[in-house]
This record gives C-alpha cells, sequence and structure tokens, in this order.
C-alpha cells in the first residue's frame, strides 16, 4: 500500500513537472533575455550577464512616464471603484430591502459581461462628449467596468462583519455613515486590500480600454507604450523589451503575492477573470 | 442593465418580507429612511448608468444606424441592414468560425481540462514539486496581458523557443503564426488563462470528503473510475461556473491575439473582436463595427444568464 501511493506520488511528480518546464519557457524567455544585450526569440543563456537593457529603457520617455501614467490611471480608477464599491456595499450588506436581490442580480450579471464588445461605443459616446483622450474619462470607465465585480466581493467580505458592534454603536447615537467608516470598514480591512488590489491589478493590465480611449502618446499607460517597441521603431531590440516587460509586470506580481492567501481559494472570485 | 433578468420556471423569487413592527412607521420617516440608504448607493449606481449601462444602451442604438468615423455629418436608421449585411459576409462568418474554434480549444479543452489535470495532480503530488508547478502557471495568469502577447510571440515565432525544442528532439518545426496562427493563439490562451481553472478545481477538490474517494479505493475503483464517478459528480458545479467564466472571458480577448498576429495572416487568427475593431476603426464603419459588437453582447449575456442560474442559490 505505501509502495503504491509512493508510486502514485512520483508520477503525479513527473507529471506537473513536465507541465512545469512547458510553462516556464516563455517567462525564462522573458528573463533571460533581460540580461542579455544579444538576445533573440529562442531562449539562451547570455554570454555573460548584463543589465545594459534595464538601463538602456529606464528613461523618462520609455519607462517612466508610461509607468507614472498607468499609475494615475489605475491608482485614480481603483479610488474611485473602491470608495463607490464600499458606500454601495454597505446598505446592501447591512439593510434589509426588496431591491436588494435585484441588485445584486444585476451587479452579477454584470461583472461576467464582455466588456471589450462595448469599446467602439464607448469610444463612439466620448467623441460625442468630449471624453475621449482625457484621463478622467479613461478613469470613469475604469472605475465603472471594475465596479460590478468590487461591489459583489466587498458585499461578501462586508456581511462577514458581526452587525451587534455597529449596534452598539447606533445606540451611542453614531450614524450609519460613522459606523461604516469608524468599525465596518477597520474590521474588514484584509477584504478592503483585496478589492483594492485585484482592481488595480486588473487596470494596471489592461490594454484595450486606454487602447482605444487615449490618443496621445503622452497619455499612454505601460500597457499601451510597450506596443511602440514593437514594430513601429525599426528593428527591435529584444533585450530592451524584455526588460521593460519585467519592469511593467513586477508591481502586478508583487501585489498578487501579497493578497493570494486571500485569494487562494479561488472561488469567492466568481468573475474574476475577465479581460 | 438595470431590469433585473427574467426569472426562470425554477427561480426562487421571494420577496423580501416587510417591516415587520406592529406600529407601521410615518410615511415621512420611512422616506427619509429610504433616501439615507439609497445615498450611499448613488455614486455606484450613477457611474454604471453613465460609463456602462448608457454605452450598451448606445450599443444597442448605433448598431441599426450606418454611423461612420468620418466624411459623414450625421447616420441615418438602417433598420437590421448592418446584421443582414453581416450575415452574408463571409469575413465576418470566418470571424464567427475563428472565434468558435478559439474558445472551444482554448477554453473549453485547453483551460479547462489542463486546470482539471494540474489540480488532481496537485492532490497527490510533493509539496515542493506541487510549490513550484502553482508559482509558474500562477505567474502566467499574473502577468499583464500584453506582456504575455509578447512571451508567446517570442515562443512560436519560426525563430522562437518551441521551434527550437522541436529541433532538439528531431521533430519538424515549422512557422506556427503561419501556419496554424489560430492554434497558436489559442494555446497562448491556454498558457495566460489555466491558472484560473486550477485554481477552481484545487478549491473544489479539496472539499471532497476524503472518506470517500478512501472508500472507493477500498472497494476496488481504479483512479479513472474515480475521476469518473465520485470526483467529477461531484465538483460538477464548479465545473459548470468554471466553463462559464473562462468561456465569458475567452470571447472578450483582444490584446493578446492584437498584439501575436494583429488577427493575421490575412483574417485567419482574426476572431470577433478583432473583425469588430477593424471594421469600426480601420474601415471607419461603427455602425457595422457595433453590430457585430451587439451580437457578441447578446452571446456573452446568454452565457452570463447560465452563469447566474449556476450561482443562484448564493445570491
Amino acid at each position: 500500500m505505501r509502495s503504491r501511493r509512493t508510486t502514485r506520488r512520483l508520477a503525479a511528480d513527473a507529471g506537473l513537472l513536465v507541465v512545469a518546464a512547458a510553462f516556464v519557457l516563455p517567462l525564462a524567455w522573458v528573463i533571460l533575455s533581460s540580461l542579455d544585450t544579444k538576445a533573440d526569440l529562442k531562449v539562451k543563456v547570455p554570454d555573460g550577464i548584463t543589465l545594459d537593457n534595464y538601463d538602456a529603457v529606464l528613461t523618462p520617455e520609455i519607462t517612466f512616464t508610461p509607468l507614472l501614467n498607468s499609475l494615475l490611471l489605475c491608482g485614480g480608477g481603483t479610488l474611485l471603484t473602491v470608495v463607490c464599491a464600499a458606500l454601495a456595499a454597505y446598505p446592501l450588506s447591512r439593510f434589509k430591502s426588496r431591491l436588494n436581490r435585484p441588485f445584486m442580480l444585476t451587479i452579477l450579471f454584470a461583472t461576467s459581461l464582455p466588456i471589450t464588445a462595448i469599446m467602439v461605443p464607448v469610444y463612439a459616446l466620448f467623441v460625442q462628449v468630449d471624453l475621449i483622450d482625457t484621463m478622467q474619462g479613461t478613469i470613469f470607465f475604469f472605475a465603472a467596468s471594475q465596479l460590478p465585480f468590487a461591489i459583489w466581493l466587498m458585499k461578501n467580505f462586508m456581511d462577514g462583519v458581526p452587525k451587534e458592534l455597529e449596534e452598539a454603536a447606533w445606540t451611542d447615537g453614531a450614524s450609519s455613515f460613522q459606523s461604516l467608516i469608524r468599525i465596518v470598514l477597520p474590521l474588514m480591512g484584509p477584504g478592503v486590500a483585496v478589492v483594492t488590489v485585484f482592481s488595480f491589478v486588473m487596470m494596471w493590465g489592461n490594454f484595450f480600454v486606454p487602447f482605444m480611449l487615449l490618443l496621445t502618446p503622452e497619455q499612454m499607460p505601460a500597457s499601451v507604450s510597450i506596443n511602440d517597441f514593437f514594430g513601429n521603431k525599426g528593428t527591435v531590440v529584444y533585450g530592451q523589451l524584455a526588460a521593460f516587460s519585467i519592469i511593467y509586470s513586477t508591481p502586478v506580481i508583487l501585489l498578487y503575492v501579497l493578497i493570494s492567501r486571500r485569494l487562494g481559494g479561488g472561488f469567492a472570485l466568481g468573475g474574476a477573470v475577465k479581460g | 442593465m438595470t431590469t433585473a433578468p427574467p426569472a426562470g420556471p425554477g427561480d426562487i423569487v421571494k420577496t423580501a418580507p416587510g417591516p415587520s413592527s406592529s406600529h407601521p412607521p410615518s410615511r415621512r420617516k420611512l422616506t427619509g429612511r429610504a433616501l439615507s440608504r439609497a445615498l450611499p448607493v448613488s455614486p455606484a449606481v450613477i457611474l454604471l448608468l453613465l460609463f456602462l449601462a448608457g454605452p450598451i444602451g448606445y450599443c444597442a442604438y448605433i448598431a441599426f444606424t450606418d454611423l461612420q468615423l468620418t466624411g459623414q455629418a450625421e447616420s441615418s436608421f438602417v433598420g437590421f441592414d448592418n446584421f443582414r449585411k453581416a450575415f452574408g459576409d463571409e469575413a465576418f462568418l470566418n470571424a464567427v468560425w475563428l472565434t468558435l474554434v478559439f474558445t472551444v480549444v482554448s477554453s473549453l479543452i485547453g483551460q479547462n481540462t489542463i486546470g482539471l489535470a494540474l489540480a488532481s495532480l496537485m492532490q497527490r503530488a510533493s509539496k515542493p514539486v506541487r510549490t513550484l508547478t502553482g508559482a509558474i502557471v500562477i505567474t502566467a495568469w499574473v502577468l499583464p496581458e500584453v506582456v504575455a502577447a509578447f512571451l508567446l510571440y517570442a515562443f512560436f515565432r519560426r525563430e522562437g523557443t518551441l521551434n527550437a525544442v522541436l529541433d532538439f528532439l528531431h521533430l519538424p518545426s515549422q512557422n506556427w503564426m503561419y501556419t496554424l496562427p489560430i492554434l497558436a493563439v489559442s494555446f497562448a490562451n491556454v498558457w495566460r488563462g489555466t491558472a484560473f481553472s486550477m485554481l477552481v478545481y484545487s478549491a473544489a477538490l479539496n472539499e471532497i470528503p476524503k472518506e470517500i474517494t478512501e472508500a472507493a479505493e477500498v472497494d476496488g475503483a481504479g483512479g479513472w473510475r474515480r475521476m469518473w464517478h465520485i470526483t467529477l459528480p461531484m465538483i460538477r458545479r464548479s465545473i459548470g461556473t468554471n466553463l462559464m467564466l473562462n468561456t465569458l472571458q475567452t470571447l472578450s480577448v483582444f490584446g493578446l491575439i492584437w498584439v501575436m498576429t494583429r488577427g493575421g495572416p490575412g483574417n485567419r487568427s482574426q476572431t470577433l473582436p478583432l473583425f469588430m475593431y477593424e471594421q469600426a476603426f480601420q474601415k471607419s464603419m461603427i455602425g457595422y463595427g457595433t453590430a457585430v459588437a451587439l451580437l457578441l453582447l447578446v452571446v456573452g449575456s446568454l452565457f452570463s444568464l447560465v452563469y447566474m442560474r449556476l450561482l443562484r442559490t448564493e445570491v
């Protein structure tokens, strides 16, 4: 019995390692190429490790401005999303109303709509109301597209905070806004963090929304500017492209690691990965 | 957007019990309370109405017009012309077919099956291997879309890693992005999306009580039989929700394909979102592009409704 179990474990290990090897090749390419000035499209160990590629891309034009734009867009969008979601989730979680269920169902429905499909009409609409090529317009749209999921998640976390603590505060004369700020939100700190990080990560990686709604190159976030590496400027320096890819991806990977334990179950997260 | 979906025959539509106090509160107090409860929801509702429901409504409107990007002062209502045009347009039918291939290969078969296989192997594997594989697969998922697209572009190019590996194994290599572009982008989507299924299925498998599988093992059921007769039926709800979410996500993939192939060569990897973009912007036919978008939205909504039904008890 024991030896059979060991064989089975070894077989499972072998199977996983094969898949892992297949999955790791593209990742190995980006890491190795970023350290290699003579990088091409193949995975290969560089002759000598060098940081020249990083040096070359760490300029205001290539890296800092697009990253700052990303930060403004995603920071603004996330802030708006989290504030609106916390406010909206509160009455949904705390008070009974016959509108709650239809509202939550509508929200759930909206979390899984293919947002990509409405980018063309959004563009047309933004042209008409003069929001095209503006940071604020893009931020508003980012927030709206992330809100359904943020409200859904926030409400579920809020349901986990016992109501008794607030009732005590109410008898002491606190308004429900005060009890939201002073009691509920601090108690669901990790939940708020998950919503914040998740919204931010989603916006940081989003390509299509800024690609459609922003036009001036100076306003482009990293998700779009990275495209310029490619094609437009003659020969592609793959080493620099790889270095930039790593710089641009690092923040979201770190943030994901930060909240991964809470996301771990995967399934509180219904509707999580829409493009 | 603002209306609740219609209740199906099996739906539980309960109205919340009214106020249970024996003294009905005065009307003014009631409106005051209703207002103070509606107020915090209003910023979210306004944003959603203006920037999500608005565009969807607008989408439904301009899909029936001949709106163009340039050179036309006003658009006129053309009824179902755009839709009729679509169904007679070979490029559109090509995009529908490619979207179907892309969705079936990458989401239904690829992400779903590999995700389940990984999750069930992880149940038995040793801890270091489990952690390592998990970390690699999840990194592929967390990477920004465009970065993932570049990595796979490099992987599938003629002078890229895949062919180098095939050469090394003495297998025939070829120019994947040219010969099989839709498969190349589908595999790219598998690479990027499998982690989600893996997480969903790991969570689901962890919830199966050990006694049940052990009992089956004692009764002599082999691995495949246990999978088919015990595991799969017990996680069928997770399978359903996972399939729905994968499909919805895959239907709206744009950046990945755009960066890898621009929909080409020719239009051999042009799925519906890319077709929509080309018609609306490169050919300036916003009305037509939007009609395609509306079809995509309708298909997405149907999947979304099924997904809601699967989750209905949790609302």
